[in-house]
């Protein structure tokens, strides 16, 4: 013990010649070796889980997502322009389209968590690690690339940075960045014109080719058949249709909604809220004819279920009581809807309710917690 | 009279080195420790000096705050030496034993005789006053007070404790005189665990059996919480069960007999057994146990989870009937945290294949498996506390040193003993422990 008391700091120790380096190197470290600290007090013996651990699992959950987004994005290629490109030749094209995004999300967002790290002297938090992989799934393929630089800056620093890191913000820093890029650059970012990459001095045939089955209702919202006879129920399910990289396979979502329930790192409470939330938001706008899309379609078209179990869910910024979760979860299903029935503007309403629900997540949270001690409370003069 | 509190959530954590249910031997004791940091609450003010001789149950050290408080010494013999820290704080007074059983006579008493002050004068004398915990707050409880209702839970939950049934083995008569002693201060509440424990058949207590073996199932806070509530401006004392037959022998034979079985387990330890000794023993005594030349050891007095980390050079604590002998985890593991598989660490969520092997035993060390964060996760922590409170809400208010807030989220319920499974579950590796102490003592400070 003394002897490292004692001993000289490293070259990148606090202390050092390099110290003020330190957080960087620190991180770089630890992710390539597990840190020897030991235990103070209290628990001598710790589980073997940490944050590293369970934010890899996140991203290896959205794995499937981002394969399936590349391949789709050189298929949706094909489908408008008409080529007939090869599995491997669409996934290529998908591939290098998405690349780019995945570069430009990460070198910006860890350089400012690196920088802020190092102004702090505090140790790099993973949560970057997770919004990073999220940011390029929910943004369209052809978004230029220096606007998802200049959004992922905001949503970093503003979104999460200036609460103090990971851990302490309350919106979430992935879907702060699609909502920057949204209301920022909205020509960019809605309508049917950018949901197809092409290459470059190609242009699409028509408008109608390149819309999300959404955008496509906000078009013609009552019509259930035009819709049906553009998109079968089948592509929205496989995922085959135009829309944010990594939204639209309900299947590679489903998959990742497993490994996350399984693992126990999603929130099984927010995910079968929302669900309900949605279908009862969609029950009732078939009830009163505000649509007559059926309740169901709504989970599998757009981002909702994208949204509900990768965004929705995320610990930090969801309600943090086990009643709020049902609450939270519920709401963030029958907003997103609700949006989609009255907005035909902005037809896709899981970001904004998202959003909105995490701004709300504190005050359920309050609720819940105050009723609970007022009926420990009551309990407590009846006994 | 059917008094069940069931309890589903919490974690018995698979660690390796539990004791083999014999006493392998009787360390006769050369020095015993007498810790005064042992008790929380307690201000000491030496009574001895060096060289002074005592006997077993002579006053070594009384309370500032209150001169009755009384902490006696365990054996005969002389005082070797008073040990101080920083700021020449007081840790421990060094008693080396001079062979004999010199004892003094406290009188035998018949505790169905006795009254409340009659039982309080006794336990103040002998020294086993301290044996008593008040809860709010974990201190030492105080004689003036009379507390609604006295606590014992029957039987242990935490990793690798010392079975309660074993250790007290032929001392059911000598529990009993302590429950009836007892009973005439306040009413005792006992918590067993199956209605075939000695303790189920007392008399003078009510008896609660606890369904649910997970832990913290066995920490009397826990069962106080189920119970009856700690409101604000009560007060109740806990009492362990080895103290309970000390205070059981004290009235029945008059004289002051700490000696208890004392389980030696952990992943360290070499052929993990029992062994009689009274408390203060240096670890060394136990060096058959453990080789000390293969690896860095760490020697806990107390479980795992909340025991006090004494050092090779210590000595065991008053309360405890069990050391952990831990190797420190100071290796550093290549990628970790990345590997699909990790064999030989364990981990309660099933990011890690451990759920694979439910049976399989842990060889844990002290490593802290990762870097201190943020809360992240809010639901890991209440799956491992059967308590009707919001553990994170908590440890907040307490980092926040919000007085309103630690009193509504339940701080008077708690002792960090009870968050000990949120701690090491927790992925940000946060000392929840050390949190709600540093809360309890602000709570001690301001509501003073």
């Amino acid at each position: 013990m003394e002897e490292n008391n004692t001993k000289q700091p490293g070259l990148f120790e606090k202390g050092g010649k390099l110290g003020w380096l330190h957080s960087t190197v620190d991180a770089f470290d630890t992710f390539l070796r597990v840190p020897g600290t030991v235990t103070k007090t209290g628990s001598h013996v710790r589980d073997s889980i940490d944050l590293k651990r369970i934010l890899i699992i996140v991203v290896i959950a959205l794995v499937p997502c981002a394969l399936f987004g590349m391949w789709n994005v050189g298929h949706e290629h094909n489908v408008v322009m008409g080529t007939d490109w090869g599995f491997w030749r669409q996934f290529g094209f998908g591939f290098l389209k998405v690349l780019p995004l995945y570069l430009v999300s990460y070198i910006v967002g860890l350089a400012i968590e690196f920088m802020f790290a190092q102004i702090c002297g505090e140790e790099v938090s993973e949560g970057y690690l997770v919004s990073g992989m999220l940011i390029p799934l929910i943004v369209p393929v052809d978004v230029p690339l220096w606007m998802l630089a200049i959004a992922v800056a905001f949503a970093v620093i503003f979104g999460k940075e200036v609460f103090g890191g990971t851990g302490m913000n309350f919106l979430n820093p992935a879907l702060l960045a699609r909502a920057f890029l949204f209301f920022s650059y909205p020509s960019k970012m809605s309508g049917s014109m950018c949901w197809i990459a092409l290459k470059h001095g190609e242009a699409l045939p028509d408008a109608v080719s390149g819309a999300t089955p959404l955008s496509f209702l906000g078009e013609c919202k009552d019509a259930v058949t035009p819709l049906t006879d553009h998109f079968s129920y089948m592509d929205m399910f496989l995922g085959t249709i135009p829309g944010s990289v990594g939204e639209t396979s309900v299947i590679a979502i489903l998959i990742g909604a497993v490994i996350l329930l399984w693992t126990g790192i999603g929130s099984w409470k927010i995910m079968l809220s929302s669900v309900i939330g949605a279908l009862f938001v969609g029950w009732l706008g078939n009830v009163s004819g505000a649509t007559a899309v059926p309740a169901w379609t709504q989970l599998i078209m757009g981002g909702f279920l994208f949204g509900t179990v990768f965004m929705a869910t995320d610990p930090v910024t969801s309600a943090q009581t086990e009643t709020g979760k049902w609450i939270f979860g519920f709401l963030v299903g029958a907003l997103c809807v609700t949006v989609r029935l009255f907005n035909p503007g902005y037809a896709e309403g899981m970001m904004l309710s998202i959003l909105l629900m995490n701004t709300f997540a504190p005050l359920i949270d309050y609720c819940v917690t105050s009723a609970a001690i007022s009926r420990r409370a009551k309990k407590a003069k009846l006994a | 009279m059917s008094n069940n509190i069931d309890l589903k959530k919490g974690l018995n954590i698979p660690i390796a080195g539990t004791a083999a249910l014999e006493t392998k031997k009787t360390i006769a004791q050369d020095v015993a420790a007498v810790k005064p940091t042992d008790f929380k609450g307690f201000s000491p003010r030496l009574l001895v000096k060096e060289g002074d001789k005592v006997s077993a149950g002579s006053p070594l050290l009384e309370d500032k705050k209150n001169l009755n408080i009384l902490l006696t010494s365990p054996l005969s013999g002389t005082v070797q030496q008073i040990v101080r820290g920083d700021k020449r704080k007081l840790l421990a007074v060094l008693i080396k034993s001079d062979g004999s059983n010199d004892s003094i006579d406290f009188g035998v008493k018949d505790p169905s005789a006795l009254n409340a002050e009659g039982v309080k004068e006794t336990l103040l004398k002998s020294g086993l006053w301290l044996s008593l915990i008040q809860r709010p707050y974990g201190v030492i409880a105080n004689p003036a007070v009379t507390p609604k209702a006295i606590f014992v839970s029957a039987f242990s939950t935490a990793p690798l404790c010392a079975d309660t049934e074993f250790i007290l083995k032929g001392e059911a008569e000598d529990i009993q005189a302590a429950v009836t002693a007892l009973s005439k201060i306040a009413k005792v509440n006992i918590c067993v665990n199956s209605a075939d424990s000695a303790f189920a058949k007392l008399k003078d207590a009510t008896i609660w059996t606890v369904k649910g073996d997970k832990h913290p199932a066995g920490n009397v806070g826990v069962q106080i919480s189920h119970i009856s509530p700690i409101q604000k401006g009560e007060t109740v004392w806990t009492v362990a069960p080895v103290l309970l037959a000390a205070f059981g022998k004290l009235l029945r034979t008059g004289k002051l007999d700490l000696r208890r079985k004392i389980a030696v387990t952990g992943p360290a330890a070499i052929n993990p057994a029992y062994v009689e000794a009274l408390p203060g023993i240096p670890v060394k005594a136990l060096a058959d146990f453990y080789d000390a030349s293969k690896q860095e050891i760490r020697f806990v007095s107390g479980d795992p989870l909340t025991g006090e980390n004494v050092g090779e050079d210590g000595y065991t604590g008053f309360f405890d009937t069990q050391v952990t002998l831990l190797g420190e985890g100071r290796e550093r593991e290549v990628l970790g945290w990345a590997k699909p598989f990790r064999f030989s660490q364990y981990s309660s969520t099933k990011s890690y294949f451990s759920w694979l092997s439910p049976k399989k035993k842990y060889s844990m060390d002290t490593n802290t498996h990762g870097g201190v964060r943020a809360f992240l996760m809010s639901d890991v922590y209440e799956k491992v506390l059967p308590m009707d409170i919001f553990p994170i809400y908590l440890i907040k208010a307490c980092i926040a040193g919000d007085i309103d807030n630690m009193e509504k989220f339940g701080i008077y319920e708690v002792l960090p003993e009870d968050l000990a499974l949120c701690e090491f579950v927790d992925p940000s590796k946060n000392d929840i422990q050390e949190i709600i102490s540093k809360g309890i003592d602000l709570m001690i400070k301001e509501m003073a």
